[in-house]
């Protein structure tokens, strides 16, 4: 009999494999261990008074983003925060760690500077203290977010026992309508499937749409996958992916480079793979998403009304649907846009990169944000930021009365203060509108960078395909 | 290393919204720093236990009795969905519970919770429904036994449910394993595989070191 062809995930999986534990566990070998302020410096710590050393310190790199102040100077970073700053530098320079610090290029958020340095490539292992770590799947990484315990089994013996996941693969097919990205996309699959509908996947994202989007829509695509429920996404890598590793700092070089490219064109499912579930997407029919509940898949078209709990019979979904409402304050049935918000937050590890920052300033220009309303661009690397003002996005920025600010998590997590106040409406292009997330009773609209900007200008949540130019 | 879970009858607290995730089960600004663990117990569902002004929510499952001394949580679907942060499982635990069970839950919740001797069972949802409606039914008073060893849940009115669950993580929780220890154990098996990885994909090992 032939064999049946194979998944990404089987061969990534496969070639990781150090020993068999069961007949689907396995201990597989870990390529890059990424830590933060929030979870490294624990961890390293957790170690040492176990009496351990790092196994691998070479295949370990760390930056802070969680717990820094993002204002300029890094001003009132709470003391916490910089007790863990502290701790990081101290504990990775005794382990032998690289630490990209901050006001260094490479310093941001995790998910943003390991593709960005090269540290994430196509086949390689990743994982880190952060369930976002999918993020690095769109360049064709196995890659997947790991508690404290698993940290400091990974520091320890630089390898994790994994169950193997089962497989979905999602097709996005068809031609992007103008002034749709890829966060509407991952947004609009997830309102499709729900926020449990990967639970217990890894998913392959594939199909004419997701070939044609660039590399850094691919990694908001993956970042999403934990918002899915799935704690690993992947894109399989191709042409555009090598050109967008190609020179970067810790990619691979000369005749390495060649060998690399020719083992991950090897990667790609083959055609014949069976997947345990598959999903298709028709991408012509995506308005601009945004979330009115407390829930990513609480997603609406920015066309479409809040949703009425009576109008469903389930009463457990009636219940839910209420709760959300109560929480967000908002009246079933009124439409999406038009609602006032009061803040608007454009950076995380979803939506921070140089792209996303040039879609916000290309609606942002020579406009003003609405009174009333603070607008915050953070953006997501050291690199980013120097990059986007050798373009003079700051200045766009600036001049329509956006705070330009430092890199790192800020208003994503609201774990340094930057927290949004209570009863507070907020649109952000980060990835959970939990209760609480953006601070305590702070209410979160999760949208697209340019439709965000579009919010910060119009006041309220706004179609960006009229202020399109 | 956690605690050995073998076999516990307790009370159960129903909490069956859909998708609870980690930011609700602990608020971010309670994990961070070093030393925080001890003092999580209290902030555990904070933004549902406790009104704007601080005081008790009395309306919130946990802050009635008899459910305040509930060391099971019986749950909707997709329990513990979102962020990676252990601290939500420690926090359950420094509340008192000892096992969630649910329909599904979020994947890097259900591996964080064996970590620490919390067991997640997972059995369908119309048993779970059917526990949440025994336990309404008795007002709590209801008891539910679970026995790890032989893989059942008994409902307050005696019904027995078997679950399944990973042999190794079953073991691990029975005898409360060190997984570090067990794996370091393997370290030659580690070792012969990064020699042979360094010549099979030198890019992975020589990161930035290549001329
Ligand atoms: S930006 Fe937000 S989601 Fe991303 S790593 Fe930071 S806190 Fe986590």
């Amino acid at each position: 009999m032939e064999q049946p062809g194979r998944t990404m995930l089987a061969k990534i999986w496969d070639q990781h494999v150090i020993a068999r534990i069961s007949d689907d566990t396995d201990l597989l070998h870990v390529d890059r261990h990424l830590l933060h302020d929030l979870g490294g410096s624990r961890g390293l710590l957790d170690l040492k008074s176990r009496g351990l050393t790092v196994h691998n310190p070479e295949l370990t790199f760390a930056t802070p983003d969680h717990a820094i102040s993002t204002a300029h100077g890094r001003a009132g970073t709470i003391k916490i925060g910089l007790e863990l700053l502290t701790a990081l530098r101290v504990e990775t320079t005794a382990s032998g760690i690289r630490l990209f610090d901050i006001d260094e290029p490479g310093q941001g958020i995790v998910h943003v500077i390991g593709p960005e340095l090269g540290l994430s490539l196509p086949g390689c292992l990743i994982v880190c203290g952060d369930s976002h770590t999918c993020t690095h799947g769109g360049l064709g990484a196995l890659a997947f977010g790991i508690g404290s315990s698993e940290l400091t089994h990974v520091l320890a013996t630089q390898a994790l026992i994994q169950r193997r996941p089962k497989t979905m693969r999602v097709r996005f097919e068809g031609k992007l309508p103008p002034g749709i990205t890829a966060k509407d996309m991952i947004l609009a699959l997830i309102g499709h499937v729900g926020a449990a509908g990967g639970t217990g996947y890894a998913v392959e994202y594939a199909g004419s749409a997701i070939r044609d989007l660039p590399v850094e829509g691919r990694l908001t695509i993956c970042n999403l996958s934990i918002e899915l429920g799935a704690k690993i996404g992947m894109v399989a890598p191709d042409d555009k992916t090598f050109e967008y590793i190609r020179g970067r700092v810790y990619a691979p070089q000369g005749e390495m480079w060649a060998q690399a490219v020719e083992a991950w064109r090897r990667l790609p499912s083959d055609p014949d793979a069976v997947f345990d579930r598959e999903v298709v997407i028709d991408v012509a029919g995506i308005e601009p998403q945004v979330t009115w509940g407390i829930s990513p898949e609480h997603v609406i078209g920015i066309d479409g009304h809040i949703p009425d709990p009576q109008a469903t019979s389930d009463p457990e979904r009636r219940a839910a649907l209420q709760t959300a409402l109560d929480y967000m304050g908002l009246e079933a049935g009124a439409p999406i846009a038009g609602t006032p918000v009061n803040w608007v937050f454009i950076g995380s590890c979803t939506n921070s990169r140089l792209s996303d920052l040039r879609a916000a300033a290309e609606i942002a220009r020579g406009r003003k944000v609405a009174p009333g309303v603070r607008a915050w661009i953070v953006p997501g690397s050291e690199t980013v930021k120097r990059d986007a003002v050798a373009e003079g996005l700051d200045k766009i920025f600036t001049e329509a009365g956006f705070e330009w600010r430092e890199p790192g998590c800020s208003m994503c997590l609201a774990a340094n203060g930057e927290t949004v106040a209570p009863g507070q409406r907020s649109v952000s292009t980060s990835n959970r509108n939990f209760i609480g997330r953006q601070g305590p009773r702070a209410r979160t609209h999760l949208a697209s960078p340019a439709s965000a900007a579009a919010a910060a200008i119009a006041g309220a949540i706004a179609d960006v395909r009229t202020m399109e130019r | 290393m956690p605690k050995p879970f073998g076999k516990l009858t307790a009370v159960a607290a129903p909490i069956m919204r859909s998708n609870i995730d980690t930011d609700v089960i602990i608020r971010i600004e309670r994990l961070v720093g070093n030393g925080i663990r001890g003092s999580l117990g209290k902030w555990a569902f904070g933004s549902l236990r406790y009104l704007p002004d601080g005081s008790e929510n009395p309306e919130f499952i946990l802050n009635r009795a008899p459910y305040r001394e509930a060391e099971i949580l019986v749950t909707g679907p997709n329990f513990g969905c979102g962020s990676s942060r252990e601290g939500a499982v420690w926090a359950l635990q420094e509340r008192g519970i000892r096992a969630v069970i649910g329909s599904s839950f979020g994947d890097i919740f259900f591996a964080n919770c064996f970590q620490n001797g919390i067991l997640p069972v997972v059995v369908d949802k119309a048993i779970v429904d059917g526990l949440a409606a025994e336990i309404e039914l008795t007002q709590g008073a209801g008891r539910i036994g679970i026995d790890l060893e032989a893989q059942t849940i008994t409902s307050p009115t005696g019904k027995q449910h078997r679950f399944e669950i990973d042999p190794r993580r079953r073991a691990g929780l029975l005898e409360g394993l060190d997984e570090v220890a067990l794996t370091l154990q393997r370290d030659d098996e580690i070792r012969s595989f990064q020699a042979a990885d360094r010549n099979q994909r030198p890019w992975i090992h020589f990161a930035g070191k290549q001329s």
